[in-house]
């Protein structure tokens, strides 16, 4: 019989509605405990500026402690919105202050698993470590 | 007691006009290897005559928060007093096994990389102590990157004034439009911190920046 030991990556998808209720700290340890199991996860929307410091300061800090843990690689994906009339952004900004910002896609991964992202307006590449 | 009411109504409206003067806290944010450095230095030696700090092409040279209180900095007829700020460059990910590729030896590598995550985790920190901040970008790297959205982000949360800087335009795959095109809504200056190329142009953004502090 064959060992050859199958290798996957598991991409956990986060709807907003799974972190909106929860406080910045929840949020960034909910996360972490994600990315620490070698997961990359896709969330729904974005985090708020402070939270994505935070969130770096939370990873590095775990740097050097937990065995073979790089860092993470993050990249948020939002959609243009220069380019929408007066009305567009009005009504995008009330859907964003009811039910969110739910229009961009916030992507995290170990930095053992992802190299590297590449980003430019249109498209986002994703490099991933030989393992 | 005329003379008193006076004096008092002089102090209470000039008293808070110089009290509000001193030194405006420009920060140097930016990725690794942007030239934040550089740029500190020449502005530091420019002058002060003195410089701030090594470069280096080996990434997280500067693994502390390094500072010079005191740089008055003229522009036209106008003068104003900066405490430049230097900060470690901002990065998700720490790997020494990236500083073996320069010859660092392994010890001393892992040691950097620790240095390393506590110096971004400082700079982070100072974020809360900055008037004005300068996002030094590498104008040869891909302006998109998240680490410079996330900081500038971070810049517009606070209130804090920014003005963009791309470094290196001397290098020949440096391409200022599309910092530029990243960032419309920012002042993006180009420049060779190196070289000096167009450091008018950047001490007169620099002046507007510091008219938008409330150190003004």
């Amino acid at each position: 019989m064959s060992s050859h030991k199958k290798e996957g990556l598991t991409i956990q998808f986060l709807p907003y509605a799974e972190i909106d209720g929860l406080n910045s700290t929840a949020r960034i340890k909910k996360l972490l405990e994600i990315i620490l199991k070698g997961k990359v996860i896709i969330i729904q929307g974005r985090l708020e500026a402070e939270e994505e410091t935070r969130l770096i300061e939370d990873t590095l800090i775990l740097v050097g402690k937990v065995k073979g843990f790089k860092g993470i690689e993050l990249a948020v994906i939002a959609p243009n919105t220069r380019d929408r009339g007066i009305m567009s952004k009005f009504k995008h900004g009330i859907a964003n202050a009811l039910v969110g910002n739910t229009e961009s896609l916030t992507v995290i991964g170990p930095a053992s698993v992802i190299k590297e992202m590449r980003k430019d307006p249109k498209k986002l590449e994703v490099m991933m470590n030989r393992q | 007691m005329a003379f008193k009411i006076l004096t008092n109504f002089f102090k209470r409206i000039f008293g808070d006009i110089f009290a509000k003067k001193g030194n405006i806290s420009l920060g140097f944010y930016g990725p690794p290897n942007a030239g934040k450095t550089s740029l500190s230095n020449r502005i530091c030696k420019d002058w002060t005559g003195e410089e701030l700090g090594t470069v280096s092409r080996i990434p997280h040279e500067t693994r502390k928060v390094q500072f010079k209180e005191q740089v008055e900095i003229k522009y036209k007829d106008k003068s104003l007093m900066f405490k430049v700020i230097d900060t470690p460059g901002i990065a998700t990910k720490i790997d020494y096994e990236d500083f073996l590729k320069f010859k660092v030896k392994k010890k001393d590598a892992q040691g950097r990389a620790k240095e390393a995550t506590q110096g971004i985790i400082e700079a982070i920190k100072w974020l809360d102590d900055v008037d004005a901040v300068v996002v030094v970008i590498d104008a040869t790297e891909n302006p998109y990157s998240q680490v410079n959205i996330t900081i500038i982000g971070n810049l517009v949360a606070r209130k804090i004034p920014v003005l963009i800087v791309a470094n290196k335009i001397d290098a020949k795959k440096a391409d200022l439009k599309k910092v530029e095109a990243a960032f419309p809504e920012y002042d993006v200056v180009g420049i060779s911190a190196k070289y000096g190329t167009n450091m008018e142009e950047f001490y007169e953004s620099l002046f507007k920046l510091a008219k938008k502090t409330k150190k003004k």
